[in-house]
Protein backbone atom coordinates (compact mmCIF):
# COMPACT_ATOMS: atom_id res chain seq x y z
CA UNK A 1 0.00 0.00 0.00
CA UNK A 2 1.35 3.38 -0.91
CA UNK A 3 0.25 6.28 1.13
CA UNK A 4 1.30 9.97 0.50
CA UNK A 5 0.51 12.97 2.22
CA UNK A 6 2.45 15.55 0.81
CA UNK A 7 3.59 19.59 0.40
CA UNK A 8 5.89 21.09 -1.83
CA UNK A 9 6.55 24.63 -3.61
CA UNK A 10 7.95 24.49 -6.34
CA UNK A 11 8.86 28.39 -7.22
CA UNK A 12 5.12 29.48 -8.00
CA UNK A 13 3.45 25.93 -8.73
CA UNK A 14 2.46 24.30 -5.20
CA UNK A 15 1.77 20.90 -5.09
CA UNK A 16 -0.52 19.50 -2.37
CA UNK A 17 -1.21 15.74 -2.70
CA UNK A 18 -3.05 12.96 -0.10
CA UNK A 19 -3.72 9.60 -0.87
CA UNK A 20 -3.81 6.21 -0.31
CA UNK A 21 -3.81 3.54 -3.07
CA UNK A 22 -3.62 -0.35 -3.00
CA UNK A 23 -4.17 -2.40 -6.09
CA UNK A 24 -1.75 -3.46 -8.51
CA UNK A 25 -1.26 -0.19 -11.20
CA UNK A 26 -2.03 2.92 -9.57
CA UNK A 27 -2.79 5.50 -12.61
CA UNK A 28 -1.58 9.01 -11.81
CA UNK A 29 -3.38 10.81 -14.49
CA UNK A 30 -3.47 14.87 -14.92
CA UNK A 31 -2.75 17.36 -17.70
CA UNK A 32 0.98 18.50 -18.39
CA UNK A 33 1.42 20.68 -15.38
CA UNK A 34 -0.53 19.08 -13.04
CA UNK A 35 2.55 17.81 -10.83
CA UNK A 36 2.69 14.34 -11.74
CA UNK A 37 6.43 14.10 -12.51
CA UNK A 38 7.02 16.01 -9.24
CA UNK A 39 4.82 13.74 -6.81
CA UNK A 40 6.84 10.19 -8.57
CA UNK A 41 9.90 11.95 -8.06
CA UNK A 42 9.12 12.47 -4.20
CA UNK A 43 7.94 8.80 -4.20
CA UNK A 44 11.19 7.44 -5.65
CA UNK A 45 13.13 9.88 -3.14
CA UNK A 46 14.73 12.08 -5.89
CA UNK A 47 12.78 14.90 -4.41
CA UNK A 48 12.02 16.16 -0.79
CA UNK A 49 9.04 16.90 0.12
CA UNK A 50 8.36 20.38 2.14
CA UNK A 51 6.44 18.73 4.50
CA UNK A 52 4.64 15.43 4.65
CA UNK A 53 4.78 11.72 4.66
CA UNK A 54 5.28 8.56 2.21
CA UNK A 55 5.12 5.11 3.23
CA UNK A 56 5.01 2.01 1.21
CA UNK A 57 3.95 -0.95 2.86
CA UNK A 58 3.83 0.85 5.98
CA UNK A 59 7.19 1.55 5.78
CA UNK A 60 7.91 5.49 5.98
CA UNK A 61 10.65 6.90 2.98
CA UNK A 62 9.61 9.97 4.02
CA UNK A 63 8.64 11.83 7.26
CA UNK A 64 9.30 15.37 7.57
CA UNK A 65 7.87 15.56 11.16
CA UNK A 66 10.60 12.84 12.18
CA UNK A 67 13.55 14.56 9.50
CA UNK A 68 12.92 11.00 7.93
CA UNK A 69 14.45 10.62 4.39
CA UNK A 70 15.55 7.43 3.18
CA UNK A 71 17.94 8.38 -0.04
CA UNK A 72 16.20 6.91 -3.50
CA UNK A 73 19.42 4.53 -3.61
CA UNK A 74 18.28 2.63 -0.19
CA UNK A 75 14.21 2.81 -1.09
CA UNK A 76 14.28 -0.01 -3.12
CA UNK A 77 11.64 1.65 -5.93
CA UNK A 78 12.34 1.00 -9.88
CA UNK A 79 11.90 4.60 -12.04
CA UNK A 80 10.79 4.09 -15.25
CA UNK A 81 11.80 7.59 -17.25
CA UNK A 82 10.02 9.23 -20.01
CA UNK A 83 13.30 9.21 -21.51
CA UNK A 84 14.56 6.07 -20.79
CA UNK A 85 18.20 7.11 -19.19
CA UNK A 86 20.20 4.39 -20.43
CA UNK A 87 23.61 4.65 -19.67
CA UNK A 88 25.23 5.30 -22.81
CA UNK A 89 28.99 3.62 -21.39
CA UNK A 90 27.52 0.55 -21.24
CA UNK A 91 26.05 -2.30 -23.27
CA UNK A 92 22.11 -3.68 -22.75
CA UNK A 93 23.36 -6.56 -20.91
CA UNK A 94 25.44 -4.03 -18.28
CA UNK A 95 22.24 -1.52 -18.23
CA UNK A 96 20.02 -4.82 -17.38
CA UNK A 97 22.34 -5.58 -15.08
CA UNK A 98 23.36 -3.07 -13.30
CA UNK A 99 20.13 -2.68 -10.26
CA UNK A 100 21.43 -6.01 -9.60
CA UNK A 101 24.86 -5.55 -8.59
CA UNK A 102 24.00 -2.51 -6.96
CA UNK A 103 21.54 -4.23 -4.54
CA UNK A 104 23.91 -7.38 -3.86
CA UNK A 105 21.63 -9.53 -5.76
CA UNK A 106 22.13 -12.95 -6.11
CA UNK A 107 22.72 -13.66 -9.94
CA UNK A 108 19.30 -14.89 -11.05
CA UNK A 109 19.33 -16.45 -14.70
CA UNK A 110 15.60 -17.55 -14.54
CA UNK A 111 14.63 -13.84 -13.76
CA UNK A 112 16.80 -12.29 -16.07
CA UNK A 113 15.68 -14.88 -19.06
CA UNK A 114 12.25 -13.91 -18.16
CA UNK A 115 12.20 -10.46 -17.73
CA UNK A 116 14.54 -10.18 -21.18
CA UNK A 117 11.74 -12.78 -23.14
CA UNK A 118 8.69 -10.92 -21.73
CA UNK A 119 10.74 -7.55 -23.19
CA UNK A 120 11.41 -9.17 -26.55
CA UNK A 121 15.14 -7.67 -25.55
CA UNK A 122 17.34 -10.87 -25.97
CA UNK A 123 18.62 -9.69 -29.22
CA UNK A 124 20.06 -6.93 -28.18
CA UNK A 125 22.20 -7.30 -25.43
CA UNK A 126 25.61 -6.69 -26.39
CA UNK A 127 24.20 -3.37 -28.34
CA UNK A 128 25.43 -0.19 -26.90
CA UNK A 129 21.96 2.43 -26.05
CA UNK A 130 23.15 4.82 -28.56
CA UNK A 131 22.08 2.20 -31.78
CA UNK A 132 18.77 1.13 -30.20
CA UNK A 133 15.16 2.94 -31.21
CA UNK A 134 13.18 4.84 -29.09
CA UNK A 135 11.25 1.70 -28.58
CA UNK A 136 13.94 -0.49 -28.08
CA UNK A 137 15.50 1.97 -25.65
CA UNK A 138 12.09 1.99 -23.71
CA UNK A 139 11.98 -1.88 -23.42
CA UNK A 140 15.28 -1.91 -21.60
CA UNK A 141 14.74 0.91 -19.38
CA UNK A 142 11.67 -1.10 -18.11
CA UNK A 143 13.87 -4.56 -17.91
CA UNK A 144 16.54 -2.55 -15.99
CA UNK A 145 14.25 -1.24 -13.49
CA UNK A 146 12.36 -4.49 -13.40
CA UNK A 147 15.58 -6.36 -12.84
CA UNK A 148 16.63 -4.60 -9.82
CA UNK A 149 13.53 -6.52 -7.99
CA UNK A 150 12.00 -3.02 -7.26
CA UNK A 151 9.15 -3.21 -4.46
CA UNK A 152 7.42 -0.51 -6.22
CA UNK A 153 7.41 0.54 -9.93
CA UNK A 154 7.00 3.92 -11.14
CA UNK A 155 6.61 4.51 -14.37
CA UNK A 156 6.47 8.03 -15.89
CA UNK A 157 5.02 8.47 -19.03
CA UNK A 158 7.11 5.64 -20.65
CA UNK A 159 5.11 5.99 -23.77
CA UNK A 160 5.32 9.99 -23.82
CA UNK A 161 8.29 10.29 -25.89
CA UNK A 162 7.26 7.50 -28.35
CA UNK A 163 4.71 7.55 -32.01
CA UNK A 164 1.50 6.52 -32.53
CA UNK A 165 3.32 3.01 -33.76
CA UNK A 166 5.62 2.65 -30.73
CA UNK A 167 3.18 3.22 -28.65
CA UNK A 168 1.46 0.53 -29.58
CA UNK A 169 4.52 -1.30 -30.01
CA UNK A 170 5.25 -1.28 -26.06
CA UNK A 171 1.77 -1.48 -24.56
CA UNK A 172 1.37 -4.94 -24.74
CA UNK A 173 4.52 -5.57 -23.14
CA UNK A 174 2.95 -3.40 -20.40
CA UNK A 175 -0.26 -5.12 -20.22
CA UNK A 176 2.00 -8.40 -19.81
CA UNK A 177 4.08 -6.87 -16.82
CA UNK A 178 1.06 -5.92 -14.88
CA UNK A 179 -0.49 -9.41 -15.31
CA UNK A 180 2.64 -11.72 -15.01
CA UNK A 181 5.35 -9.54 -12.84
CA UNK A 182 3.10 -8.60 -9.66
CA UNK A 183 5.20 -5.51 -8.77
CA UNK A 184 2.75 -2.78 -7.58
CA UNK A 185 3.25 0.17 -10.34
CA UNK A 186 2.21 3.73 -10.06
CA UNK A 187 1.82 4.46 -13.89
CA UNK A 188 1.86 8.15 -14.79
CA UNK A 189 0.11 9.23 -17.98
CA UNK A 190 -1.99 11.94 -19.42
CA UNK A 191 -3.75 9.96 -21.79
CA UNK A 192 -6.92 8.75 -20.46
CA UNK A 193 -6.84 5.60 -23.21
CA UNK A 194 -3.60 4.48 -21.70
CA UNK A 195 -4.95 4.24 -18.82
CA UNK A 196 -8.34 2.65 -19.06
CA UNK A 197 -5.76 -0.02 -20.97
CA UNK A 198 -3.34 -0.80 -17.46
CA UNK A 199 -4.79 0.99 -14.12
CA UNK A 200 -7.00 -0.48 -11.85
CA UNK A 201 -6.87 2.34 -10.00
CA UNK A 202 -6.81 5.98 -10.54
CA UNK A 203 -5.31 9.11 -8.77
CA UNK A 204 -6.37 12.41 -10.58
CA UNK A 205 -4.24 15.30 -10.68
CA UNK A 206 -5.31 18.43 -11.19
CA UNK A 207 -2.95 22.32 -10.65
CA UNK A 208 -1.43 20.14 -7.68
CA UNK A 209 -4.48 18.78 -5.92
CA UNK A 210 -5.48 15.21 -5.81
CA UNK A 211 -8.96 16.07 -7.46
CA UNK A 212 -10.57 12.47 -6.69
CA UNK A 213 -9.50 8.77 -6.07
CA UNK A 214 -11.07 5.63 -7.35
CA UNK A 215 -11.64 3.40 -10.20
CA UNK A 216 -10.76 3.60 -13.53
CA UNK A 217 -14.50 5.03 -14.22
CA UNK A 218 -13.01 8.33 -12.35
CA UNK A 219 -11.61 9.05 -15.82
CA UNK A 220 -14.86 9.69 -17.64
CA UNK A 221 -16.14 11.75 -14.84
CA UNK B 1 74.00 17.76 -33.49
CA UNK B 2 72.09 14.58 -32.22
CA UNK B 3 74.18 13.50 -30.20
CA UNK B 4 72.56 13.86 -26.68
CA UNK B 5 75.02 13.85 -23.85
CA UNK B 6 74.55 11.96 -20.20
CA UNK B 7 73.93 15.61 -18.89
CA UNK B 8 71.00 15.96 -21.70
CA UNK B 9 69.62 12.65 -21.07
CA UNK B 10 69.78 13.29 -17.36
CA UNK B 11 68.03 16.70 -17.66
CA UNK B 12 64.77 14.58 -20.28
CA UNK B 13 64.62 11.83 -17.97
CA UNK B 14 64.05 14.44 -14.67
CA UNK B 15 61.73 16.16 -16.79
CA UNK B 16 59.67 13.12 -17.60
CA UNK B 17 59.94 12.12 -14.35
CA UNK B 18 58.83 15.62 -12.44
CA UNK B 19 56.29 15.95 -14.55
CA UNK B 20 54.93 12.22 -14.82
CA UNK B 21 54.71 12.88 -10.60
CA UNK B 22 53.37 16.30 -11.16
CA UNK B 23 50.06 14.78 -12.76
CA UNK B 24 49.53 11.59 -11.34
CA UNK B 25 49.78 12.96 -7.81
CA UNK B 26 47.58 16.39 -8.98
CA UNK B 27 44.91 14.22 -10.85
CA UNK B 28 42.94 12.87 -7.97
CA UNK B 29 42.89 15.71 -6.16
CA UNK B 30 42.44 17.76 -9.44
CA UNK B 31 38.96 15.68 -9.97
CA UNK B 32 37.55 15.93 -6.26
CA UNK B 33 38.12 19.85 -6.70
CA UNK B 34 36.70 20.01 -10.26
CA UNK B 35 33.73 17.45 -9.05
CA UNK B 36 33.26 20.13 -5.50
CA UNK B 37 33.23 23.26 -8.16
CA UNK B 38 30.93 21.51 -10.43
CA UNK B 39 27.98 19.95 -8.55
CA UNK B 40 28.18 22.02 -4.70
CA UNK B 41 27.23 25.25 -3.69
CA UNK B 42 28.76 26.47 0.05
CA UNK B 43 29.96 29.78 1.69
CA UNK B 44 33.84 30.77 0.10
CA UNK B 45 33.10 28.77 -3.38
CA UNK B 46 34.70 31.60 -5.83
CA UNK B 47 37.40 32.31 -3.07
CA UNK B 48 38.73 28.63 -3.93
CA UNK B 49 38.01 29.10 -7.49
CA UNK B 50 40.36 32.13 -6.71
CA UNK B 51 42.81 29.92 -5.35
CA UNK B 52 43.29 27.67 -7.71
CA UNK B 53 43.75 29.67 -10.42
CA UNK B 54 45.78 31.86 -8.99
CA UNK B 55 49.10 30.26 -10.59
CA UNK B 56 47.89 30.82 -13.42
CA UNK B 57 47.87 35.08 -13.12
CA UNK B 58 50.58 35.55 -10.19
CA UNK B 59 54.03 35.58 -11.79
CA UNK B 60 56.25 32.41 -11.36
CA UNK B 61 58.68 33.81 -9.07
CA UNK B 62 56.37 34.82 -7.01
CA UNK B 63 54.52 31.28 -6.84
CA UNK B 64 58.13 29.60 -6.58
CA UNK B 65 58.98 32.12 -3.83
CA UNK B 66 56.12 31.32 -1.90
CA UNK B 67 56.28 27.58 -2.48
CA UNK B 68 59.91 28.42 -0.99
CA UNK B 69 58.51 30.28 1.93
CA UNK B 70 55.95 27.46 2.82
CA UNK B 71 57.38 24.22 1.97
CA UNK B 72 61.26 25.24 2.37
CA UNK B 73 63.60 23.40 5.07
CA UNK B 74 62.49 26.45 7.86
CA UNK B 75 59.13 27.25 6.14
CA UNK B 76 56.41 25.91 8.37
CA UNK B 77 55.03 23.04 6.34
CA UNK B 78 58.34 22.12 4.84
CA UNK B 79 59.90 21.77 8.43
CA UNK B 80 56.70 20.04 9.18
CA UNK B 81 57.32 16.93 7.00
CA UNK B 82 61.02 16.94 7.10
CA UNK B 83 60.56 16.58 11.09
CA UNK B 84 57.88 14.22 11.28
CA UNK B 85 57.82 12.41 7.60
CA UNK B 86 61.35 12.08 6.31
CA UNK B 87 59.86 14.44 3.15
CA UNK B 88 62.06 17.28 1.87
CA UNK B 89 61.26 19.33 -1.08
CA UNK B 90 63.55 21.86 -0.94
CA UNK B 91 66.22 21.85 -3.63
CA UNK B 92 64.77 18.18 -4.39
CA UNK B 93 63.30 16.91 -7.53
CA UNK B 94 59.90 16.33 -5.56
CA UNK B 95 60.13 20.17 -4.84
CA UNK B 96 60.49 20.08 -9.19
CA UNK B 97 57.64 18.03 -8.99
CA UNK B 98 55.55 20.01 -6.58
CA UNK B 99 56.16 23.54 -8.23
CA UNK B 100 55.45 21.80 -11.60
CA UNK B 101 51.95 20.35 -10.40
CA UNK B 102 51.07 23.56 -8.70
CA UNK B 103 51.42 25.65 -11.74
CA UNK B 104 49.89 23.18 -13.94
CA UNK B 105 47.41 22.90 -11.59
CA UNK B 106 44.51 25.47 -12.95
CA UNK B 107 45.32 23.58 -16.34
CA UNK B 108 44.25 20.90 -15.35
CA UNK B 109 40.95 21.40 -13.37
CA UNK B 110 39.92 23.46 -16.13
CA UNK B 111 38.80 20.68 -18.35
CA UNK B 112 37.84 18.32 -15.97
CA UNK B 113 35.41 21.00 -14.27
CA UNK B 114 33.69 21.36 -17.47
CA UNK B 115 33.18 17.80 -18.58
CA UNK B 116 32.11 16.97 -14.89
CA UNK B 117 29.56 19.88 -15.25
CA UNK B 118 28.29 18.54 -18.98
CA UNK B 119 27.85 14.86 -17.56
CA UNK B 120 23.26 14.58 -17.44
CA UNK B 121 22.69 14.45 -13.66
CA UNK B 122 19.20 12.83 -14.61
CA UNK B 123 21.77 9.21 -15.98
CA UNK B 124 23.13 9.93 -12.10
CA UNK B 125 19.52 9.65 -10.63
CA UNK B 126 19.00 7.17 -12.69
CA UNK B 127 21.73 5.03 -11.01
CA UNK B 128 20.78 6.22 -7.72
CA UNK B 129 17.05 4.36 -8.36
CA UNK B 130 18.38 1.42 -9.30
CA UNK B 131 20.09 1.28 -5.98
CA UNK B 132 23.71 3.03 -6.64
CA UNK B 133 25.08 4.74 -3.08
CA UNK B 134 26.32 8.29 -4.09
CA UNK B 135 30.24 7.25 -4.25
CA UNK B 136 29.03 4.49 -6.81
CA UNK B 137 26.84 6.71 -8.93
CA UNK B 138 30.36 8.96 -9.12
CA UNK B 139 32.70 5.77 -10.36
CA UNK B 140 30.25 4.25 -12.72
CA UNK B 141 28.53 6.97 -14.36
CA UNK B 142 29.78 10.63 -13.42
CA UNK B 143 33.35 9.81 -13.83
CA UNK B 144 33.46 7.32 -16.64
CA UNK B 145 31.28 9.91 -18.62
CA UNK B 146 33.71 12.91 -17.84
CA UNK B 147 36.78 10.79 -18.51
CA UNK B 148 37.60 12.45 -21.92
CA UNK B 149 38.00 16.11 -20.10
CA UNK B 150 40.00 14.25 -17.22
CA UNK B 151 41.90 12.92 -19.83
CA UNK B 152 42.05 16.32 -21.59
CA UNK B 153 43.16 17.84 -18.29
CA UNK B 154 46.11 15.08 -17.44
CA UNK B 155 47.47 15.97 -20.51
CA UNK B 156 47.24 20.03 -20.54
CA UNK B 157 48.76 19.60 -16.96
CA UNK B 158 51.93 17.56 -18.01
CA UNK B 159 52.54 19.43 -20.60
CA UNK B 160 52.28 22.46 -18.44
CA UNK B 161 54.52 20.84 -15.97
CA UNK B 162 57.18 19.53 -19.07
CA UNK B 163 57.53 22.94 -19.57
CA UNK B 164 57.59 24.36 -15.98
CA UNK B 165 60.95 27.41 -15.22
CA UNK B 166 60.01 30.15 -13.62
CA UNK B 167 58.39 29.29 -10.00
CA UNK B 168 60.76 25.62 -10.42
CA UNK B 169 63.74 27.43 -10.74
CA UNK B 170 63.25 30.40 -7.88
CA UNK B 171 61.86 27.45 -5.57
CA UNK B 172 64.40 24.33 -5.94
CA UNK B 173 67.26 26.07 -8.08
CA UNK B 174 68.79 24.53 -10.88
CA UNK B 175 70.92 21.62 -10.27
CA UNK B 176 71.96 19.18 -12.43
CA UNK B 177 70.70 15.83 -11.34
CA UNK B 178 68.45 16.89 -9.23
CA UNK B 179 66.41 19.97 -10.48
CA UNK B 180 67.58 20.65 -13.61
CA UNK B 181 64.53 19.78 -15.53
CA UNK B 182 64.90 20.71 -19.62
CA UNK B 183 63.49 24.03 -19.35
CA UNK B 184 66.33 25.06 -16.82
CA UNK B 185 69.05 22.89 -18.58
CA UNK B 186 67.93 24.90 -21.82
CA UNK B 187 68.67 28.56 -19.61
CA UNK B 188 71.91 26.97 -18.27
CA UNK B 189 72.96 26.34 -22.55
CA UNK B 190 72.11 29.49 -23.78
CA UNK B 191 74.07 31.73 -20.70
CA UNK B 192 77.05 29.58 -21.75
CA UNK B 193 79.48 30.33 -24.90
CA UNK B 194 79.01 27.15 -27.81
CA UNK B 195 75.99 26.28 -25.75
CA UNK B 196 73.93 27.07 -28.54
CA UNK B 197 73.55 23.73 -30.91
CA UNK B 198 73.24 21.49 -27.64
CA UNK B 199 69.95 24.18 -25.97
CA UNK B 200 68.38 23.68 -29.81
CA UNK B 201 68.49 19.85 -29.14
CA UNK B 202 66.92 20.71 -26.34
CA UNK B 203 64.32 22.98 -27.82
CA UNK B 204 63.31 20.43 -30.05
CA UNK B 205 62.91 17.40 -27.90
CA UNK B 206 60.78 19.38 -25.66
CA UNK B 207 58.73 20.16 -28.53
CA UNK B 208 58.86 16.51 -29.12
CA UNK B 209 57.58 15.52 -26.21
CA UNK B 210 54.62 18.47 -26.04
CA UNK B 211 53.54 17.66 -29.60
CA UNK B 212 53.38 13.56 -28.61
CA UNK B 213 51.80 14.50 -25.93
CA UNK B 214 49.03 16.11 -27.58
CA UNK B 215 48.88 13.74 -30.17
CA UNK B 216 48.41 11.32 -27.55
CA UNK B 217 45.86 13.11 -25.72
CA UNK B 218 43.42 14.22 -28.94
CA UNK B 219 43.81 9.91 -29.49
CA UNK B 220 42.81 8.90 -25.74
CA UNK B 221 39.88 10.89 -26.08
CA UNK B 222 38.49 10.49 -29.41
CA UNK B 223 38.93 6.42 -27.88
CA UNK B 224 36.61 7.65 -24.68
CA UNK B 225 34.32 9.77 -26.81
CA UNK B 226 33.79 6.64 -29.10
CA UNK B 227 33.65 4.47 -26.39
CA UNK B 228 30.92 6.21 -24.58
CA UNK B 229 28.92 6.57 -27.52
CA UNK B 230 29.15 4.32 -29.93
CA UNK B 231 29.57 0.26 -30.29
Amino acid sequence: MLRVDVVKQLGEFSLRATFETEGRVTGLFGASGAGKTSLVSMIAGLLRPDRGTISIDGEIMDDTAKAIHVPAWRRRIGYVFQDARLFPHLDVAQNLDYGRRMNRLADDPTQRKRVTELLDIGHLLDRRPGKLSGGERQRVALGRALLSKPRLLLLDEPLGSLDEGRRAEILPYLVRLRDEARIPMVYVSHDPAELRQLATQIVLLKGGRVTSVGGVKVLSG
Amino acid sequence: MFDITPTEWIAILLSLRVATVATWVATPLGIALAYVLARRDFWGKSLLDALIHLPLVLPPVVTGYLLLLAFGRRGPIGAFLADNFGIVFAFRWTGAALSCGVMSFPLLVRPMRLSIEAVDRRLEQAAETLGAAPWRVFFDVTLPLALPGVLAGMVLGFAKAIGEFGATITFVSNIPGETQTISSAIYSLIQTPDGDTAALRLVIISMVIAVAALIGSEWFARRATKRLHGN
